[in-house]
């Protein structure tokens, strides 16, 4: 037998650390955000905020305004109104769900402090705001809903008289018979867990740029959004608009974290105002308007318990989780969600059968919340295994131990929660085992002994988690939300033999343009540098849901995988009738077409894409070589594809002052197939950070009036990196089978574990002080008055 | 987020300075690092007719070290503090200090003589110049004065300058021998405004503490020297039971004013963590 000939072998991008083609354009400051774009004849926008949290609006007047400088158009929220059709924030699938007609512009009622009333339009930023100072505003402050605990007393003032009362949505889970579990278990506990209200802090700002083209009724608009096409539809609708007449261009956009997937009414506002003026309109959300507009999260007062048998099995958990939203629920999307995600979640690593949860949303005039990163799974993470850790404490059990006796085995799937999640396959044992290895678990409890003794306080947290990714149309299409439960990728083969790939899928700087890349490279089998990758504009992408629920790699990576390979099979087609040969005997590797069996190149891939599109007339006459392809890919063989991983944290706590010094944090999660190695272990530690923020300094402070007091960098305490543990990685794979390429989300993950984890670790300091915080953020104050000092 | 639209001259001179502000008494700042009022005027938290720009007046920025005192020009930025190597061997509190001003931008830009001027009671400077016994040399038109700084500071944001002065420059007097001084705060965030923070002084002879000065900041409307704990440590070896009765004296010293995160209780309770821990770095 003859020596092989050296030929090409088969490569893969999929696993591999690809630096991000887009990392050196931002960083070098090219990027193209919306405020980077400036059309001809641009005017730009401020509002007239509201200063109380529920006030009718007597009068206004718009005369001094309308006279300033720069002037060019002022309006009430009446004016915008015939531009902009209200919108109601529900969705069929959350029965119940209740909310009031919401207009861009208030009509004749501010309902939180930062709800717009008044517009105006100038010749630059400076003189709106300038004019906007001169809008005069009689309101007549009506009492406010602020306390969420009362929001639902008789004696409270109903914030929408048409909608009878302050409950927003309700629901409950019973599994039967929960009271006789706990009546009977060998113990029960139970803790009450208050978490701070927080927001998402994007580095860039909201930003819109709305141009209307009068003479094609065409709306052009420049968004800062994680889903184009969802907005293309909204504005649609409530402007009265075909959809055809829309287009919504996101190119660079600088952070997201869930908080660019919402209807703003200041947005919804600036493309009315454009419709009616024929202009471009500008609006950029200054610091002070993104505390007080962008939506908020995780307001949640948890009541919850556990019960075990003697041998520390959990038998069950009740929970009862009450929530405050703000005065509306949040179109298209609705603010029910991070509730319904808390019911759902909680308990959700372990193997237990009886559940009953009660969930309470209600309004209060406050910053409306919706969606943000790892939505409601801090909350169930936190308040899961807050109670598992005093569960393995009472027993004497330690909190490994405990979990590996209640985490569901690892041949135990499918599986179906006590809350009804169904879940593919998990690997939590496998995980639980990786890191108590990664970590030296036992090093870590014999130094943190012997350091007990010299009087220091440390302590590790565990917390195992599930995240919710891949979700199918039952997450918002089924409720009847126009948000697509699919993506597309469309591959162009230019000339050259590099691919162009256009993704329904969106980039906000976590590298998903990096990761399409990477799929499609490896599909089609050509360099990655010789994909370019175009994201964010409807009138060019496929439809599609856009970045959102960590959906980006799984569903927009399978698409643009079964793009890659259709375009490949109709490459080596091309190339079977250029060489006269069977292209079931071809292959194409590193741009080059090559024998399949031996890897001898045969044909450069340009030469074969040149030939393809400039001498067709070169090729049989009955072959059409196919040099675009689309394939769309929409999850359907579960709800959602669950991950799932366990944190842990390792802690100081500094028992004369409170203070928390985080010395390392470690996370094992289980994504299925790891595309970019180098992206997911960023996405997690940049979750996780994330997660530490809620746990340690973030909160949205509210005085009973409804007033908003710390709407500035220096007063809302993001986590920096000054404060942030080391952070180690470690991945267990187990690929989902509802698709070809395997992967699983990760963008919410490190979020969704962290809090709990740092929470549990700060007990752990603390037990032997008896004292225990349960209500977060963590401040030095509350630990404080743990340990009885304040 | 803009500012309201202002009148704005670059000074050539400290004269010429000095000149505007007599002229728009009342209705013009001095821009010097900007780093706190420019995101004033952004927030249109301060609205004034004038910005009287004193960045490229260069005799004001200087550490010049005299027979007596260590002199430091107005415009000296945080940053040439920190690495001052004549502050370094004079006053190690005030190189400790300077580092812990905020974030490296903002010590670049930001003066010790606009922290000073502006009078944040949260900010480190403010309560070095009562813990080290400076003293602020102001100009206006009318001519130079000298005060000193334990009675410079009047309230939140409020000194004893008169609206036609400005704070030329800082003049601390060189330690004394044996003098031990310690510095600290307590943020949550490396940067962040303190909870408290304090400078401690004292003159050491044999284990004996004397001329003990303690100044906080960030717990009250103003930075104060805590005159009760300060007689407390006095004649004293900084031992337990004397720390004790310093800790005892914060709560009518200091009287602290909650902050968004913090009740007085807790800012209380900080202090005299702090107090101690700083006592012991005397040693």
């Amino acid at each position: 037998m003859n020596a092989p000939v050296p030929g090409l072998k088969p490569t893969t991008y999929i696993g591999q650390d690809v630096p991000r083609p887009n990392a050196k354009r931002l960083l070098a400051g090219r990027g193209q955000y919306v405020d980077d774009i400036r059309l001809p004849r641009e005017l730009h926008a401020a509002f007239v905020r509201s200063p109380h949290a529920h006030a009718k609006i007597v009068h206004l007047n718009l005369d001094a305004a309308r006279k300033a400088k720069g002037v060019f158009w002022c309006g009430s929220g009446v004016d915008v109104a015939r531009a902009v059709s209200p919108w109601v924030g529900v969705l069929t699938h959350f029965k119940g769900l209740k909310s009031a007609p919401q207009y861009a512009v208030a009509l004749e009622r501010a309902t939180w402090q930062g709800e717009a009333v008044a517009v105006v339009v100038a010749q630059t930023r400076a003189q709106a705001e300038d004019a906007a100072q001169l809008v005069e505003v009689d309101y007549d402050p009506l009492p406010a809903v602020t306390n969420m605990e009362t929001a639902l007393d008789p004696a409270t003032p109903v914030i929408h008289a048409d909608l009878g009362d302050n409950l927003a949505f309700t629901r409950g889970v019973d599994t039967g018979g929960v009271q006789d579990v706990f009546a009977g278990a060998h113990l029960v506990v139970e803790d009450t867990f208050r978490f701070g209200r927080h927001t998402g802090v994007c580095l860039e700002p909201r930003a819109i740029t709305a141009d209307f083209n009068p003479s094609e009724q065409q709306l052009t608009v420049y968004l800062g959004n994680q889903a184009p096409h969802m907005m293309r539809d909204i504005f649609a609708k409530h402007l009265d608009l075909p959809e055809s007449h829309v287009r919504v261009i996101s190119r660079d956009v600088g952070g997201s974290f869930g908080i660019k997937v919402h209807v703003y009414p200041d947005e919804m506002a600036i493309a009315g105002i454009a419709k009616l003026l024929g202009r471009p309109i500008r609006y950029l959300a200054d610091r002070l308007e993104s505390f007080s507009t962008d939506i908020h999260a995780r307001e949640h007062l948890v009541k919850a318990k556990l019960a075990t048998d003697k041998d520390g099995r959990i038998l069950a958990f009740e929970l009862d989780d009450l929530t405050g939203i703000g005065p509306y629920s949040v179109y298209p999307r609705t603010s029910a969600v991070e509730g319904n995600q808390v019911v759902n979640l909680t308990g959700g690593p372990y193997d237990f059968k009886h559940y009953l949860a009660n969930l309470k949303v209600v309004f209060q005039n406050k910053t409306p919340t919706c969606q943000y990163r790892a939505v409601g799974h801090p909350i169930a993470v936190a308040v899961t295994e807050g109670l598992v850790d005093l569960a393995a404490q009472k027993l004497r059990l330690d909190p490994a131990e405990f979990r590996r006796r209640n985490l569901i085995a690892d041949d135990n799937y499918p599986y179906t929660s006590a809350s009804g999640l169904k879940f593919e396959a998990l690997s939590h044992h496998a995980c639980l085992d990786k890191l108590l290895k990664l970590m030296d678990y036992k090093g870590l409890r014999a130094e943190q002994q012997a350091l007990r003794a010299k009087g220091i306080h440390r302590g590790i947290g565990l917390a195992a988690l599930i995240e919710v990714t891949n979700p199918s149309a039952l997450f918002y299409g089924v409720g009847g939300a126009r948000i697509s439960a699919q993506d597309g990728c469309t591959l162009r083969l230019e000339p050259t033999g590099w691919v162009t790939a256009l993704t329904g899928v969106t980039e906000q700087g976590q590298g998903t343009e990096g990761m399409i890349a990477q799929v499609v490279a490896s599909a089609v089998g050509i360099p990655v540098e010789h994909v370019r990758v175009i994201t964010g504009d409807t009138d060019v992408t496929p439809y599609g849901g856009g970045t959102w629920a960590s959906r980006a790699a799984g569903i927009g990576g399978e698409a643009a995988l079964m793009a890659g390979h259709t375009l490949k099979a109709n490459i080596l087609a091309l190339a079977a009738a250029i060489l006269t040969r069977d292209a079931a005997g071809l292959d194409l590797r590193a741009a080059q077409i090559v024998d399949a069996a031996t890897g001898e190149v045969l044909l450069p891939l340009a030469e074969a894409a040149r030939i393809g599109q400039y001498r067709p007339d070169t090729l049989p006459r009955a072959f059409q070589p196919e040099l675009t392809v689309s394939r769309q890919y929409g999850q359907r063989d579960w709800p959602f594809v669950f991950t799932n991983g366990i944190q842990a944290s390792y802690v100081e706590v500094d028992t004369d002052t409170g203070f928390v010094k985080l010395l390392k944090h470690w996370m094992v999660e289980d994504c299925g197939t790891i595309i970019n190695p180098l992206l997911v272990d960023e996405q997690l530690r940049g979750g996780i950070a994330q997660g530490i923020g809620g746990a340690l300094f973030e909160e949205c402070l509210y005085d009973d009036t409804g007033q908003l007091l710390n709407a500035t960098m220096a007063d809302y305490l993001v986590p920096m990196a000054a404060e942030m543990p080391d952070m180690v990685i470690g991945h267990v794979c187990t690929p989902t089978k509802s698709s070809e390429l395997g992967a699983k989300g990760a963008g919410e993950a490190g979020t969704a574990g962290a809090p709990a984890a740092v929470m549990n670790a700060i007990n752990d300091a603390l037990s032997t002080l008896s004292a225990r915080v349960t209500e977060q953020p963590f401040t030095p104050e509350r630990i404080l008055r743990a340990l009885g000092k304040v | 987020m803009k500012a309201p639209s202002f009148a704005y001259e670059r000074a050539e001179s400290l004269a010429r300075a000095c000149a505007l502000l007599h002229q728009h008494a009342g209705n013009a700042r001095i821009l010097a690092g900007g780093q706190s009022l420019i995101p004033a005027l952004n927030l249109r938290l301060s609205q004034p007719d004038l910005l009287i720009d004193i960045s490229q007046l260069n005799e004001l920025r200087h550490i010049t070290v005299t027979a007596t005192e260590l002199v430091v020009g107005a415009l000296t930025r945080h940053a040439d503090i920190e690495r001052s190597a004549d502050v370094k061997r004079l006053f190690p509190v005030l190189t400790q200090a300077a580092a812990q001003i905020a974030h490296p931008a903002i010590r670049n830009r930001g003066t010790m003589g606009g922290s000073i001027a502006l009078a944040d009671p949260a900010a480190e400077w403010p309560a070095a110049t009562l813990a080290l016994d400076m003293s602020l040399t102001l100009a206006s038109e009318r001519g130079e004065r000298r005060v000193p700084a334990d009675s410079f500071f009047k309230g939140i944001y409020e000194t004893g300058m008169a609206q036609d002065e400005m704070l030329k420059s800082i003049h601390i007097p060189l330690p004394a021998a044996g003098t031990r001084s310690a510095f600290g705060e307590l943020t949550r965030r490396s940067g962040d405004y303190a909870i408290t923070g304090a400078f401690v002084t004292a003159r050491k002879s044999g284990a004996t503490l004397s001329a003990t000065r303690i100044a906080f900041f960030g717990v009250a409307g103003q930075p104060l020297l805590a005159r009760g704990a300060m007689a407390a440590l006095d004649g004293t070896t900084g031992d337990a039971a004397a720390v004790a009765r310093a800790q005892a004296c914060l709560a009518a010293d200091l009287d602290p004013i909650a902050d968004l995160y913090n009740t007085p209780a807790t800012k209380l309770h900080l202090s005299r963590v702090l107090l101690a821990r700083l006592v012991a770095q005397l040693a």
